[in-house]
């Protein structure tokens, strides 16, 4: 462990605002595109067609 | 036992193959990403020349490789569309697209990010910035062109040659830091400091980089899944064997 304090750890020696930042858009882009995924996922099995597909398995 | 790869080249079983598969990746790459922060934020110690600064770099090495890394696999399945006609080769290369180019922005975004505090500014025009903001506008060309036309079967090979002709930025990208002088440092893979120091970061930026990849692969398996079920329109229809 690198780190004596939590308060340490996030100042993250007077660079949070860069450390943080890359992380923090990361994190919202990745969760932005799984988000939109499982929208469209949804959007799709909202239509009557998928429903019924996947009440029939194919052999 | 031999297994028939043409199988999986039509849409019907490529879907629920796709399907199957597509979270175990993901939650693969969540599993790595704990692991790699833990590695990164915490385990590894401050760089003796940037402090906490350089600790973008577990996401910026990662997300900077699969930007390019991405658009190979895309090219790859642009190339095979053409050569064997495949449907699902240019799903793939469309399913990859936003998820490059979403990897390509983060790595220009932390670049940016990273440069201030150790370059003093957030943008210079050299070779190995412009070439990846480039790479970020080939993507953004790919899915601006591919959804300007009409005609999906046209669409699919239109987008195709241009994400073929586009594959030369690629080398160009990962060789710009040793053809021209560049703010940027050289490879991160060799770098040589102290022993024991360089290998606790080298471990989280590799744990972070499989991350990556598995998030990349788990995404994209998901999208062609999602294109393949709109494109069907009906998906009864896949399971019933439509013409492909």
């Amino acid at each position: 462990m690198s780190w004596n304090s939590a308060a340490e750890f996030f100042a993250m020696g007077g660079y949070a605002f860069y450390v943080w930042g890359s992380y923090a858009v990361a994190a919202v882009c990745i969760a932005g595109e799984v988000w939109w995924l499982v929208h469209r996922v949804r959007t799709l099995q909202a239509r009557p067609g998928l429903n019924a597909q996947q009440s029939v398995r194919q052999p | 036992m031999a297994i028939n790869i043409w199988k999986y080249s039509s849409p019907q079983t490529f879907y629920p193959l796709a399907g199957k598969l597509a979270p175990w990746f993901l939650g693969l790459a969540g599993v790595l990403a704990l692991v790699g922060l833990y590695i990164g934020l915490l385990l590894a110690p401050s760089d003796f020349q940037q402090g906490n600064a350089y600790r973008i770099i577990f996401i910026h090495v990662p997300a900077a490789w699969m930007s390019m890394f991405v658009y190979l696999v895309m090219a790859f399945w642009c190339a095979v569309g053409f050569a064997m006609n495949t449907r699902v080769s240019f799903m793939m290369a469309l399913a990859l697209a936003p998820t490059g180019a979403l990897f390509t922005f983060i790595a220009l975004w932390t670049g940016s990010l990273w440069g201030k505090p150790t370059w003093g500014t957030w943008w210079v025009w050299d070779a190995r910035l412009t070439s990846e903001l480039i790479l970020l506008f080939l993507y953004i060309g790919f899915m601006a062109l591919h959804a300007a036309i009409e005609d999906v079967r046209r669409a699919d090979r239109g987008a195709a040659l241009l994400a073929l002709v586009g594959a030369i930025n690629v080398p160009i990208i990962y060789f710009s830091v040793q053809w021209w002088n560049t703010l940027h440092q050289g490879a991160s893979v060799s770098m040589t400091r102290s022993a024991s120091m360089a290998s606790i970061m080298l471990i989280g930026m590799l744990v972070m980089s499989l991350s990556a990849w598995m998030y990349a692969i788990g995404a994209s398996l998901l999208r062609v899944r999602i294109l393949i079920a709109e494109r069907e329109q009906a998906p009864d229809g896949l399971a019933a064997g439509a013409p492909s």
